[in-house]
C-alpha cells in the first residue's frame, strides 16, 4: 500500500516544516493549476500549437518533491512538464512564451510544450520519447559522481515508461554505480489511453526495485506531505550515499492524456473520474492546513487571486514576445555557426 | 615519424586526450579489464583506474545515455560501441537525445560526446555484424560524423572529437586497425570538416573514406600501369562535408566515381553526386558514378561476401566507364 500521511504524519510534518514552506507549496499547487487551466484555453485558441499534456490532479507530486531540492539539484521530466518547469524555478512567462512558440520562450520558441529546459535553475527538460530521458538523467548522477558533488537528480515519468528498456538499463547501472539519482514514477494509471493492468504484468512499481536491489518507496501521490517527506528520505540517500531510490507515486490525472483525448475518453468511465476528482490534492492539503489553523479561507482566495495574477501576467508576456526570426532557424544546431553545414542543403 | 597502427593510433589519442583533460572518460562494453575488444583502450585503465576506463553492462541505450546525460553537465564522454551493428540500440539516445538536445532548448546544452567504434563489414561476420551505416549518422543535423583512413588521421580526427562541443560519430573502420602508418608522436589535431587529398592525379576524381581508401589506391595502382591517372578525395569528415577538394578535383579531371562500402539506395555517395552535379555539371564529361556495396544483407559465404563489398576491380571497371574505355 502507498505511504500516506495518517493525521499524526500530518500534525508531525505540519510542526516541523517551515510555515513559508507550507504556503508556498500551497501557492504552488494553485500556480500550476491556474496555468494548466490557461493553457487549456489558449490550445482551444489555438495559441498554443502541437500536442499539449495536462498535469492537473498530479501537482501534489511535482510540489511535494520539488519542495526537497536545492536550486542546484536537476530535474528531468517527461512531456507532461509546464508544472515541473514552473516549480522548479522557470519563469511562467517564459514558459508560456514557449508554449506560444515564442523567442522568449524557455528554448526560445524551439521546444515547446514538451521540450521545456532551463538549464540554469536545474530544468533539464520535458522529453518527448517514452522514458527515453530515463539514461540522460541518471548520467548526470553520474556526473555528480564523477566530480564528487552532492547534487541529486530526479526523473519524473509515468507508470508506462517502466516497461521500456532504458528503465532498467538505467536502474541497474545507478544501483550498480551508486548514482544519486530518484527516480520518480507518477503512476496516474494510464499511459495515453492504456490502463496500467493491461501493460504491465505486474501492478506494483516500487516492488520493480527488488531487481535492482534498490531502495523504493510508493507513496500516495495525491498528498503533498507524503510525497514531500518520501522524496526528503532519499534526497537524503542521495546526498550521503550517492545511492539511487525508485519512487512510486499513486496519482491520477484529472485531464485526457493530451487535449486531443476527452476527460475520460473510452479507457476510463466518467464515474472514476469524478470519484477520483473527489481526492483532489489541493483541496486535501487545504483541508490539512485549515485544520491546522495555518491558513483560512481568505488565504485561499488571496492565493488563488495571486496566482491567477501570474497566469495572466505570463499571457501577457507571451502575447508581447515575438516569434522566432529567420535567423534562429539554423541558430544552435552545433555550438559553431552552421555555415559549413549548408552547402548539402543549396 | 614512427610507424604505428592505426588501433595504436587511436589508442595514442585516447591516452593524451584523458591526460590532457580530467573531464574525459571512456565508457563502454569490455573498454577497461578486457583492454578493448578490439584493443583501442590497452592499458588504458591501468593509467587511469576505473573511475575514467568505466565497463559497462550491455546495455547501448543505457550507457549512451549515460555518456549524454554526463556530457549536459560538462564532461567529455567517449563512448565505444563494440561494433556499429550494436548502435542501433542507442540510436534514440543519439538522434533523440545528443542530436537535438541543443536545437530544441534552445542552446542551452552542449554535448560534447564522442561515440566511436569499429565499422562495415570484416571477414564473414554475416548480416548482423557487417554494416555501413554512416550515412544513417550523416542525415541527422545536429551529429558530426567522422571516417578516418589512415592511423595519422585517426589520432589527429579523434583528439579533435573529443575536443569538440558537439556530438561527434566516430566510425573506424574494422579491417583497418592493423593498418600501419606514420604518426607524429607528439599532440596534433585534424580539424573536423577537411578534406584530404589522398593521390593527385589528372584523369580521374575517386571519392572514397575509411577502408575505401585502400581500396580506390589499389585500383589507382592499376590504372596507373595502364596510364590512367587518379586523384583520390578523402572526405575524412561525412558531417560536415567538405566538397571544395572534390570539386576542384572533378573541375580538373572532369570525372568522378565514388566509392562507398554502405547501401547504394540512398547512401552518401548519391548525396555527394547530387553536390557534384549540382556545383560542377558544366565541368562533367560523363555522369558521376558509383561503386557501393550490393544492397543485400552481407551474406556469410565467402565468395558471396567478396561479391557484396566493392573491390579494386570493380573501381577499374567504373573507371573505365567514366572514360568511355570499355
Amino acid at each position: 500500500m502507498a505511504t500516506a500521511t495518517t493525521p499524526d504524519h500530518i500534525s508531525r510534518q505540519l510542526a516541523d516544516t517551515p510555515k513559508a514552506t507550507l504556503l508556498d507549496m500551497l501557492h504552488k499547487m494553485l500556480l500550476g493549476r491556474r496555468f494548466e487551466e490557461k493553457c487549456a484555453e489558449m490550445y482551444a485558441l489555438q495559441k498554443i500549437g502541437g500536442f499539449c499534456h495536462l498535469y492537473i490532479g498530479q501537482e501534489a507530486v511535482a510540489i511535494g518533491a520539488l519542495s526537497t531540492l536545492r536550486p542546484d539539484d536537476v530535474i528531468f521530466t517527461s512531456y507532461r512538464d509546464h508544472v515541473h518547469a514552473i516549480v522548479k524555478g522557470c519563469d511562467p512567462g517564459r514558459v508560456m512564451a514557449e508554449l506560444f512558440g515564442r523567442r522568449d520562450g524557455v528554448s526560445k520558441g524551439k521546444g515547446g510544450s514538451m521540450h521545456l529546459f532551463d538549464r540554469k535553475v536545474g530544468m533539464f527538460g520535458g522529453h518527448a520519447i517514452v522514458g527515453g530521458h530515463i539514461p540522460l538523467a541518471t548520467g548526470v548522477a553520474f556526473a555528480s559522481k564523477y566530480q564528487q558533488k552532492d547534487q541529486v537528480t530526479l526523473c519524473f515519468f509515468g507508470e508506462a515508461a517502466v516497461n521500456i528498456g532504458a528503465f532498467h538499463e538505467s536502474l541497474n547501472m545507478a544501483a550498480l554505480w551508486k548514482l544519486p539519482c530518484i527516480y520518480v514514477v507518477e503512476n496516474n494509471r494510464y499511459g495515453m489511453g492504456t490502463s496500467i493492468e493491461r501493460a504491465s504484468a505486474i501492478y506494483d512499481v516500487a516492488a520493480r526495485a527488488c531487481a535492482y536491489d534498490m531502495a523504493s518507496e510508493t507513496v500516495d501521490g495525491m498528498d503533498v506531505l507524503a510525497v514531500r517527506d518520501c522524496i526528503s528520505r532519499a534526497v537524503e540517500r542521495g546526498r550521503r550515499e550517492h545511492a539511487p531510490t525508485l519512487i512510486e507515486a499513486r496519482c491520477y490525472r484529472f485531464m485526457g492524456h493530451s487535449m486531443s483525448d476527452p476527460v475520460h475518453g473510452h479507457y476510463r468511465t466518467k464515474e472514476e473520474v469524478e470519484e477520483q476528482k473527489q481526492q483532489d490534492p489541493i483541496k486535501a492539503y487545504f483541508g490539512h492546513l485549515l485544520a491546522a489553523g495555518l491558513v483560512d479561507q481568505k488565504d485561499l482566495e488571496q492565493f488563488d487571486r495571486e496566482a491567477r495574477e501570474v497566469v495572466e501576467r505570463a499571457i501577457q508576456f507571451a502575447e508581447a514576445s515575438p516569434e522566432p526570426s529567420a535567423d534562429d532557424l539554423y541558430a544552435d544546431v552545433y555550438t559553431e555557426p552552421y555555415g559549413p553545414f549548408r552547402r548539402s542543403e543549396q | 615519424m614512427p610507424l604505428i597502427s592505426y588501433r595504436d593510433a587511436l589508442n595514442q589519442a585516447l591516452r593524451e586526450e584523458l591526460r590532457r583533460d580530467p573531464n574525459v572518460f571512456l565508457m563502454g562494453e569490455e573498454v577497461g579489464v578486457y583492454q578493448g575488444a578490439y584493443k583501442v583502450s590497452k592499458g588504458l585503465l591501468q593509467e587511469f583506474g576505473e573511475r575514467r576506463i568505466i565497463d559497462t553492462p550491455i546495455t547501448e541505450e543505457g550507457f549512451t545515455g549515460v555518456g549524454i546525460g554526463a556530457a549536459m553537465v560538462g564532461l567529455r564522454p567517449v563512448i565505444e560501441m563494440m561494433t556499429w551493428n550494436f548502435s542501433l540500440l542507442a540510436m534514440d539516445q543519439i538522434i533523440n537525445g545528443a542530436a537535438k538536445m541543443r536545437y530544441m532548448s534552445g542552446g542551452q546544452f552542449k554535448i560534447p560526446i564522442v561515440v566511436r567504434g569499429p565499422g562495415g563489414a570484416a571477414h564473414q561476420l554475416a548480416a548482423q555484424h557487417s554494416q555501413s551505416i554512416e550515412s544513417w549518422y550523416a542525415h541527422v543535423p545536429g551529429l558530426k560524423v567522422v571516417a578516418p583512413s589512415t592511423p595519422y588521421d585517426a589520432k589527429g580526427l579523434l583528439k579533435s572529437a573529443i575536443r569538440d562541443d558537439d556530438p561527434v560519430i566516430f566510425f573506424e573502420g574494422e579491417t583497418l586497425y592493423g593498418s600501419k602508418g606514420e604518426v607524429p608522436a607528439e599532440d596534433y589535431t585534424i580539424p573536423i570538416g577537411v578534406a584530404d587529398i589522398k593521390r593527385e592525379g589528372t584523369d580521374v576524381t575517386l571519392v572514397a573514406w575509411s577502408k575505401m581508401v585502400s581500396v580506390a589506391m589499389k585500383a589507382a595502382e592499376t590504372l596507373a600501369a595502364e596510364g590512367i591517372s587518379c586523384e583520390i578525395v578523402d572526405p575524412r569528415s561525412l558531417r560536415p562535408f567538405d566538397d571544395a577538394p572534390i570539386l576542384a578535383s572533378v573541375r580538373k579531371t572532369n570525372r568522378c566515381v565514388i566509392v562507398e562500402e554502405g547501401w547504394p539506395y540512398v547512401g552518401l555517395g548519391a548525396q555527394i553526386a547530387y553536390q557534384i552535379q549540382q556545383a560542377a555539371f558544366s565541368d562533367l564529361d560523363a555522369p558521376v558514378t558509383r561503386v557501393t556495396g550490393a544492397d543485400v544483407p552481407m551474406p556469410y559465404a565467402k565468395n558471396l561476401e567478396h561479391m557484396a563489398m566493392p573491390s579494386p576491380t570493380r573501381v577499374v571497371a567504373a573507371v573505365r566507364e567514366v572514360l568511355y574505355l570499355d
